[in-house]
């Protein structure tokens, strides 16, 4: 299993900031990745040199300038960079998740059916899903009475594993993570790097950002260095 | 897969007078997505909204409407009873004013049951039962069947004005501001339960809105109007993350942050 499930050609991002003046802000510049069945790719360099903009061009989140992201969707292959809206949700549903650095969610609605949605529509009965989706949150050590509470009053660490139960509860085999650990404690970043070896292990291929040395140094097959662009004169 | 259009627009062109309300809209909308149409007011959302449900004329352009059965119709063509017949079953419309579609006179349960004698229910212990069954999903509760809705606050009129849309499982839904002046906590209950309602049920939504956070939550697609063009179109989180029109940079950028 050694073809890549997520591959770039040519990538190229910039931003125009038509408020201020028509700024154009070069971010990435003919980016080359490429993700294997059951491998992890962390994105490294400093701050700010692009490596969320790069995380959120594969999702399809931003818009890329120029070049091609390559998915393995369904035993086809879809171009995200210039799919239509629909094809990219497909991809979303079916092949691509994406954890988010911070959980934005409906309100009002509980934690369990936040995680147990993302099941929903994939096969499971609904009740199935929430089974699923509370075995889940109590391996993230959430424990069963806050399961019926909307998130929003969690502290940021107990919104994080929220966060991460929806992310891997529906098994997508591409899984973007955006500093999965970034506000766990000892404990929880053991149980996050446990569940992205297994992830691994059952073939997912995971781009994650990740500044937490230790916990890279465990789920990292290969570090990808995201290159600051050299400003044109 | 459902791979045709339920709604086609192709260059709607409407004037009020000299002011341009539409130039050129086309859109598209597919079985059991939500649409969010954006801009600020006199950007022509409404005017929008109006055109595609057949309650006004465009100058120029084409609405089309595909049928269960695949066969397409131009709905400002349609024989009028036709298109009333559409506008009672296999469409549905959530006003922003809730009194615009409800009978303040009639029952809760009676104007929830209405839709459904409009399509031809005749049973009374049935349609009292589906009536019952509708207040419940919409978080009304049983005992308020007989009320009349002058008796019921903002946001459960607008409830019932929900459950006397879906009541008769349009496939087609057309949405004006359904929770603007609502108050904050009664706004999220609603928006929670469109969206859980809209998902189960399949239904295709043109929804408008000038708020932003609505159209994000809601939306799988996103337009975005200024004077009467659509000046940006797409992924919801696409256009409102990595906005590209300055009209949209600027709408995305005066959102206050709660």
């Amino acid at each position: 299993m050694n073809f890549p499930l997520l591959r770039t050609e040519g990538l190229t991002k910039s931003f125009t900031l038509h408020l201020r003046g028509g700024l154009r802000l070069p971010v990435l510049d003919g980016v080359d990745l490429s993700v294997e069945a059951g491998q992890c790719v962390v994105l490294s360099g400093p701050s700010g040199v692009g490596k969320s903009t790069l995380l959120r061009s594969l999702y399809g989140n931003y818009r890329a300038d120029t070049g091609r992201i390559l998915v393995r969707h369904l035993g086809r292959t879809v171009d995200i960079a210039s799919a239509d809206p629909r094809a990219i949700l497909a991809v979303r549903h079916h092949t691509m998740g994406y954890v988010s650095q911070f959980l934005r969610v409906v309100p009002r609605v509980p934690a369990l059916d936040i995680v147990a949605e993302a099941l929903i529509g994939r096969g499971p009965s609904p009740d199935e899903a929430r089974e699923t989706a509370a075995a889940l949150l109590l391996s993230l050590n959430i424990p069963r009475r806050m399961h019926a509470i909307p998130p929003a009053t969690f502290s940021g660490g107990e919104q994080q594993r929220v966060n991460l139960a929806r992310g891997f509860i529906a098994g997508h085999p591409i899984l973007l993570l955006d500093e999965p650990t970034a506000s766990l404690d000892a404990d929880n970043r053991a149980v996050v790097v446990r569940m992205i070896q297994e992830a691994k292990a059952r073939g997912t291929a995971i781009v994650a950002i990740c500044h937490d040395l230790d916990v890279r140094d465990q789920i990292a097959d290969r570090l990808f260095p995201v290159a600051p662009i050299r400003e044109a004169a | 897969m459902n791979d045709d259009p339920i709604l086609s627009a192709r260059g709607l062109t409407l004037f009020f007078g000299v002011i341009p309300a539409l130039i050129d809209v086309d859109m598209d909308l597919w079985p059991g997505e939500i649409l969010a149409i954006v801009g600020e007011s006199g950007s022509g959302k409404t005017t929008l909204l109006n055109v595609l449900s057949g309650l006004l004329r465009p100058q120029s352009g084409i609405v089309s409407y595909r049928d269960p059965e695949g066969g397409t119709h131009d709905v400002h063509a349609m024989a009028a009873p036709l298109l009333r017949t559409l506008q009672r079953s296999g469409w549905g419309f959530v006003h922003q004013d809730p009194k615009r579609s409800l009978r303040m006179n009639v029952s809760a349960g009676g104007n929830v049951g209405e839709r459904l004698m409009a399509q031809g229910a005749r049973h009374y212990g049935d349609i009292r039962a589906r009536a019952l069954d509708w207040l419940t999903q919409v978080e009304i509760d049983a005992d308020r069947i007989d009320d009349l809705p002058r008796t019921f606050s903002g946001g459960m009129l607008q409830r019932l004005q929900i459950a006397r849309t879906l009541v008769t499982h349009p496939r087609l839904v057309f949405m004006d501001e359904p929770t603007g002046g609502l108050d904050v906590s009664v706004q999220a209950r609603l928006l929670d339960l469109i969206r859980s309602l809209v998902a189960r049920l399949g239904v295709a939504v043109v929804l408008v809105t000038h708020d932003i956070a609505v159209a994000r939550l809601l939306g799988h697609r996103i337009a975005v109007m200024q004077r009467g063009h659509v000046v940006e179109t797409g992924l919801t989180d696409q256009v409102l993350d990595d906005p590209r029109h300055p009209y949209t940079q600027l709408l995305v950028s005066s959102v206050l942050q709660a």
